[in-house]
């Protein structure tokens, strides 16, 4: 895996980690003036999931996986064996 | 004779419905004709639909009614439990499952994910066991949307016929819902209107059809969300009346920690919804997936947000659920402060749209799925002509919206714990999946083991959690939580457990045979 795929992860696991924000858990200002620190903090996440999701997909996407499914054998192996 | 209210809001919502059935004429002069065609678009679906589609076909009433009740009783910690995980989870299941099964589904010509899973374990038998499960997972999810249309609208058309529908009369001699169109009407209406559109275009007709009405309940959301703040005198001047009145909404305190940490594992459930795999096995090509897998949090987002903060809005300035309802919040915020009939009627027809959005997905994939894996399963599928595959989905799935329709009519009780139920059971057949996309050693027997152990531990749980409260009469308040966790947990571990340890005490599948299941990473 390359170093810029490696980063990409990392910030998947970053996004998943900062998700269990335990220290803030009673937190009641609100930011802007309208939105509760909660909300506020978790919309961040998703921003950041939307970033760390745009990296991997430029950075560690599947090669070659379009040629790998075109070459099936295609409808025979429907169904497999019986039990 | 009383006097009836405007029923401008009412027109919208059939000014909507018919779109949605001349949308179904569009799609029908796409369609070919073909079972592929109806059960699969011809795999012919390119990435700003599949992200629409998929992203509508996620979102159900649960995202709109039930975020904004879930939100008005336990705050705005509720996007972290629900919205937040799930903008990282739903991405992590596209890029790394539906990416691969849309391959595999692709080379060896799969139309459902029991035929991928008779095929990768070998044994048509599984199917059998498989197929009972998933539908019975799904019919508590179609039940969610017809009853969240039914009461949206309810909530919305109170006093338009006071002469038709009498409402619901309480023993303390108070009538709910006078005048009201009631859910039973509703729920046909909207059956019908999208059986007509699937019936006519198949996948590809509620393909357009999600990508159009996830377009309107976006822009509705974000309308209401606007309005309703600015008929609370602005956003920061609602926040402040929550803050001042219900402060324990503002934080989490209503939230358990080991409930927070273990919700993590319901939005696993995407990977294992047969009608989302179906629309993965839509896409044009792998490619198709990397703007669903980008653009789905930010979606999610723009959706939840708006619905959260109405949610706690709605406690902060004391407004009564009608009926003790919280899933009936949003509608009575929409018809109680936004005084305009044109809005309303839009708004509604927005949160009909998340609604209709997922209904028609889930009923092709019922269809597909008795089709493919039970009658062709059994008779062969060489034994009926296209066009008699193509009437026998459509009949299934006549079957089945029956059913829920009559089910529908029962009103279950809690109906949005019902849906939490479902996700988990399918967010502890992810194990299985996952194994069964990137374990080599996963066998059969592990396999059916899993299945049988997610399903035995489900049964017992949902039993002691939902039925037997039920039962004796007892009113649980909040989630139903084993340890402090919620149940999919233990589901999740029994049923990844059993896998592990059942393949590894079993003889491994033939190396061959399970090689051409496996992507080679890079090529």
């Amino acid at each position: 895996m390359s170093t810029p795929a490696r980063i990409a992860w990392g910030v998947v696991v970053a996004a998943g980690v900062l998700h269990t924000d335990l220290w803030a858990w009673d937190d009641d200002t609100l930011v802007f003036g309208f939105i509760p620190w909660a909300l506020a903090y978790h919309a961040g996440i998703s921003i950041l999931a939307a970033i760390a999701w745009a990296l991997v997909v430029r950075f560690d996407w599947p090669g070659g996986i379009e040629e790998w499914a075109d070459e099936g054998p295609g409808s025979d192996r429907e169904g497999g064996t019986n039990a | 004779m009383p006097e009836s209210a405007d029923l401008t809001p009412l027109y919208v919502v059939l000014v909507y419905l018919g779109a949605l059935i001349g949308l179904g004429c569009f799609t029908s002069f796409l369609f070919r004709g073909t079972s592929n065609d109806y059960f699969l678009a011809g795999r012919s679906i390119g990435p700003v639909l599949l992200l629409m589609s998929v992203f509508g076909t996620t979102m159900t009433a649960f995202a709109l009614v039930g975020s904004t009740g879930k939100a008005y009783e336990l705050g705005a910690g509720v996007y972290g439990l629900m919205a937040s995980s799930s903008a990282i989870v739903h991405s992590l299941v596209f890029f790394t499952i539906g990416i691969r099964l849309w391959a595999i589904g692709k080379r060896f010509d799969f139309s459902t994910q029991i035929q991928f899973f008779r095929a990768r374990f070998q044994s048509v038998n599984l199917g059998f066991l498989l197929f009972p499960i998933l539908v019975g997972l799904v019919i508590p999810y179609l039940l969610i949307g017809i009853l969240g249309a039914g009461a949206v609208v309810r909530g919305v058309t109170q006093g338009m016929f006071p002469d038709t529908f009498a409402g619901t009369a309480l023993p303390s001699g108070k009538v709910l819902f006078a005048g009201a169109v009631p859910p039973w009407v509703t729920g046909l209406v909207v059956c019908c209107v999208v059986l007509f559109y699937i019936f006519t275009g198949g996948l590809r007709a509620a393909a357009w059809a999600n990508a159009f009405q996830t377009v309107v309940f976006m822009i509705t959301g974000v309308i209401a969300f606007v309005l309703i703040s600015d008929a609370l005198g602005g956003a920061s001047a609602a926040s402040e009346q929550v803050l001042a009145n219900t402060p324990d909404l503002v934080g989490r305190e209503r939230i358990g920690k080991l409930q927070f940490l273990t919700y993590g594992l319901v939005p696993l459930s995407v990977g294992m919804f047969p009608h989302l795999f179906q629309h993965w096995l839509t896409a044009r090509s792998a490619k198709s997936f990397r703007l669903t897998a980008v653009a789905h949090p930010i979606f999610i987002m723009i959706v939840w947000v708006p619905c959260i903060l109405i949610g706690i809005w709605a406690a902060g300035m004391g407004m009564e659920a009608p009926g003790g309802n919280p899933n009936a919040i949003l509608p009575k915020m929409v018809g109680s402060l936004l005084k305009d009939p044109y809005l309303t009627g839009l708004l509604t027809a927005g949160i009909l749209a998340a609604i209709m959005s997922s209904l028609d997905s889930q009923f092709v994939c019922l269809g597909t799925m008795f089709t493919h894996d039970i009658v062709l399963q059994i008779r062969g599928k060489d034994s009926f002509t296209d066009r008699q595959k193509l009437w026998m989905g459509r009949s299934f799935i006549v079957a089945i919206v029956a059913v829920t329709y009559g089910l529908s009519l029962l009103q279950p009780p809690k109906i949005f714990d019902l849906a939490v139920w479902c996700f988990s059971g399918f967010a502890s057949l992810f194990p299985l999946v996952c194994a069964a996309v990137y374990w080599r050693r996963a066998t059969k027997a592990g396999a059916y083991a899993s299945i049988l152990v997610m399903i035995t531990s489900w049964t017992y749980l949902f039993y002691r959690g939902l039925i037997e409260p039920a039962m004796n009469g007892i009113e649980l308040e909040g989630d139903y939580l084993v340890g402090g966790m919620m149940p999919v947990t233990l589901i999740f571990a029994a049923s990844a457990l059993a896998l592990i340890l059942v393949s590894l005490l079993t003889n491994p599948p033939p190396k061959d045979h399970v090689d051409s299941f496996m992507i080679p990473r890079t090529r």
